[in-house]
């Protein structure tokens, strides 16, 4: 499909769906999770203040450095790591297609 | 046994002090109904005070844009004249019926209310402290661990860990490293700061002079003590361990909203949502309303502007329902302006 991209998202138990996802509406990777109805919150509603959608980067896609108001969020959020970004600061674009990410657990 | 306790008086009882449930006020007041808000904040405004008063809002009609802390002065200023109560800083625990069909709700700190009608205007929940995920946590919960300083006295002469980069544990590292407690230790797991730029530039000051053990690239992983919490362990980015000894740690990782005790209400609830008819937004529980962000029904649509619609709709049936043999005919401010209590 033209202006589509397939990105593989992992829930929290380990369950991988394999979603097509349009590159031309403006849609976040927090966004993306929600209208698949998959367990993302996305409390503050993309704003970069909760974490409600952290998840790791698993494949070696390269999607930009993290900015402040992400850094800043991951910096007090739990089960941070290396790979770990922010879903609604991910803006879905073509250089998306193929990209696998997991959900991180949900603390605090 | 007689219960004495003096019990605030209203029409309409809100709990959440957000845009929506200061609305709720204006448009009550102009059918005559009196609003007392609760809020577990200790401010009025909810989460466009608590977490973004300086973002603008672009979709407020009227508005092509505004910032989210003058939206709120604004809603406070248009609900003025009807004087609203406010119960603030206290959180709405539970509820029951009298027997003549009113409610009484009690706040965490035992403060009642007495209201014939209940509008839950809480937004996303309570924000509550974020709890670092560590299994025997809540065993030294106030034994040790505190996730708020109340009262920065309780610290004097005693061995603290604060964890954390914000404002919140920049700040209270220095304050109690000047001469309140005996020992001041900063746990923050990079090395960069996210504070304000003076109070970074502080603490590094004082670690280098010593008065601040400051402890990067490293996050508390395991507590331990008997009564009350003696040690935590430090992870650092190496993977190695360093166990500490303390009187107090105080994870300071900001808020987060969480239902909390409207949870136990017997409302029903769909995915953290309350779930209300769109006649007049009530819930399950007649007299007991939802509106703005916590509730859901299909079709709905988190946004300020449907909260102000939904609050509109649901003050007249609130009317109707304390009044069922008045009359009402809509009346426009425009032809009658606001009239005050």
């Amino acid at each position: 499909m033209e202006n589509t991209v397939q990105i593989t998202v992992i829930d929290r138990e380990d369950k991988e769906h394999v979603l097509d996802a349009p590159t031309d509406m403006g849609m976040n990777m927090m966004e993306l999770c929600k209208s698949y109805e998959l367990p993302v919150e996305g409390t503050c509603g993309g704003m970069a203040m909760c974490a409600s959608c952290h998840m790791y980067i698993l494949s070696d896609h390269d999607l930009g450095e993290r900015n402040d108001d992400e850094e800043g969020m991951l910096d007090q959020a739990f089960f941070v790591k290396g790979n770990s970004r922010l879903g609604c600061q991910l803006h879905i674009a073509a250089n998306f297609d193929g990209l696998k990410v997991k959900l991180a657990e949900v603390g605090g | 046994m007689l219960d004495f306790t003096i019990m605030i008086e209203t029409d309409i009882l809100v709990i959440g002090a957000g845009p929506c449930g200061l609305f709720t006020v204006f448009e009550a007041g102009l059918l005559k109904l009196r609003c007392h808000l609760i809020d577990a904040l200790p401010q009025a405004g909810g989460q466009l005070t608590e977490i973004y008063p300086k973002k603008p809002i672009y979709d407020i009609p009227g508005f092509p844009e505004i910032l989210a802390g003058e939206l709120i002065d604004n809603l406070m200023k248009q609900a003025e004249p009807f004087k609203p109560g406010f119960t603030l800083g206290e959180r709405a625990e539970s509820f029951e019926k009298t027997e003549d069909g009113k409610f009484i709700v009690t706040t965490s700190r035992g403060t009642k209310h007495i209201a014939p009608i209940v509008a839950i205007a809480g937004g996303l929940g309570c924000f509550e402290p974020r709890k670092p995920p560590i299994s025997n946590i809540s065993d030294f919960e106030d034994k040790g661990i505190e996730y708020i300083v109340r009262d920065p006295e309780f610290y004097r002469g005693k061995s603290v860990i604060i964890s954390g980069g914000g404002d919140s544990a920049l700040d209270w590292a220095v304050f109690l490293a000047n001469g309140v407690a005996k020992e001041v230790t900063l746990v923050h797991r990079s090395k960069s700061f996210r504070g304000h730029p003076d109070s970074v530039q502080k603490v590094l000051d004082m670690a280098a002079s010593g008065k601040i053990n400051l402890h990067t690239d490293a996050e508390v992983v395991e507590v331990a003590g008997d009564d009350a919490l003696r040690n935590i362990t430090l992870q650092h980015n190496d993977e190695t361990k360093t166990v500490l000894t303390t009187d107090h740690w105080l994870p300071l990782f900001g808020l987060s909203p969480k239902l909390g005790p409207l949870s136990e209400w017997g409302l029903n609830i769909d995915k953290n949502s309350i779930e209300v008819n769109t006649f007049d937004y009530q819930t399950n529980v007649p007299g007991l309303y939802a509106v703005g962000d916590i509730n859901t029904y299909p079709g709905k649509l988190k946004l300020i502007l449907c909260g102000f619609h939904e609050t509109t709709l649901m003050v007249q049936s609130a009317f109707k329902r304390i009044y069922p043999d008045k009359n009402y005919v809509l009346k426009y401010t425009t032809v009658n302006g606001v009239n005050g209590f």
